[in-house]
């Protein structure tokens, strides 16, 4: 399922809304988590999972190439970790 | 960030009342959770990629006693995160 595919799903079940604002809805949902984890802001949703940003330290790497090293300064990456919730869910699948 | 505050970003930017924002807001998270209890991933271009995957059994050990116990076979999610949302969280803001 990719973001248009969810954006149907929801329509379907929204039969009140236009396409196009479920769309912008779906959009405003992702660029505000966004908007957070670049504030390095954590989000909790209950019983999906929680969102936050982990540094990662700097490192000496090399160039695959050529084999040179080059200084791979610190770095921040989102990290997710499921809920309860849906870890449990996804296990029992059907 | 919660459910709450996405809520409001909802009612302030697409103009629908906090209870109808609420109610789709919620929806959407329920709509990706049913589609990956099945097991379909899920790809949102410019954020990343929820996967399920499925884990083999394999043999742990009680890290406080040593004692060795067999880790069930089963299916977890992990998250793939879109080199968008890796380089935006890099991005310097207002330059060095």
């Amino acid at each position: 399922m990719n973001k248009s595919d969810l954006i149907e799903s929801l329509s379907k079940r929204l039969p009140n809304l236009a396409a196009r604002d479920v769309e912008v809805i779906v959009n405003t949902v992702f660029d505000s988590m966004t908007d957070a984890l670049r504030r390095q802001e954590r989000i909790e949703i209950r019983g999906f999972g929680s969102f936050e940003v982990r540094v990662r330290k700097p490192r000496v790497g090399r160039n695959p190439k050529t084999g040179m090293s080059v200084e791979v300064g610190e770095r921040m990456v989102p990290f997710f970790k499921v809920g309860k919730e849906l870890r449990e869910r996804v296990n029992k699948g059907q | 960030m919660t459910k709450a505050e996405i809520i409001e970003q909802i009612y302030e930017k697409v103009g629908f009342s906090k209870k109808e924002s609420a109610e789709i807001v919620e929806l959407v998270f329920d709509t990706m959770k049913e589609t990956l209890e099945r097991g379909e991933k899920i790809k949102i271009s410019g954020f990343g990629n929820f996967v399920v995957r499925q884990k083999r059994p394999r043999i742990g050990r009680n890290p406080q006693t040593g004692q060795e116990i067999e880790i069930t076979a089963r299916r977890v999610l992990t998250f793939r995160p879109s080199q968008v949302l890796k380089s935006a969280l890099n991005k310097e803001e207002g330059g060095e």
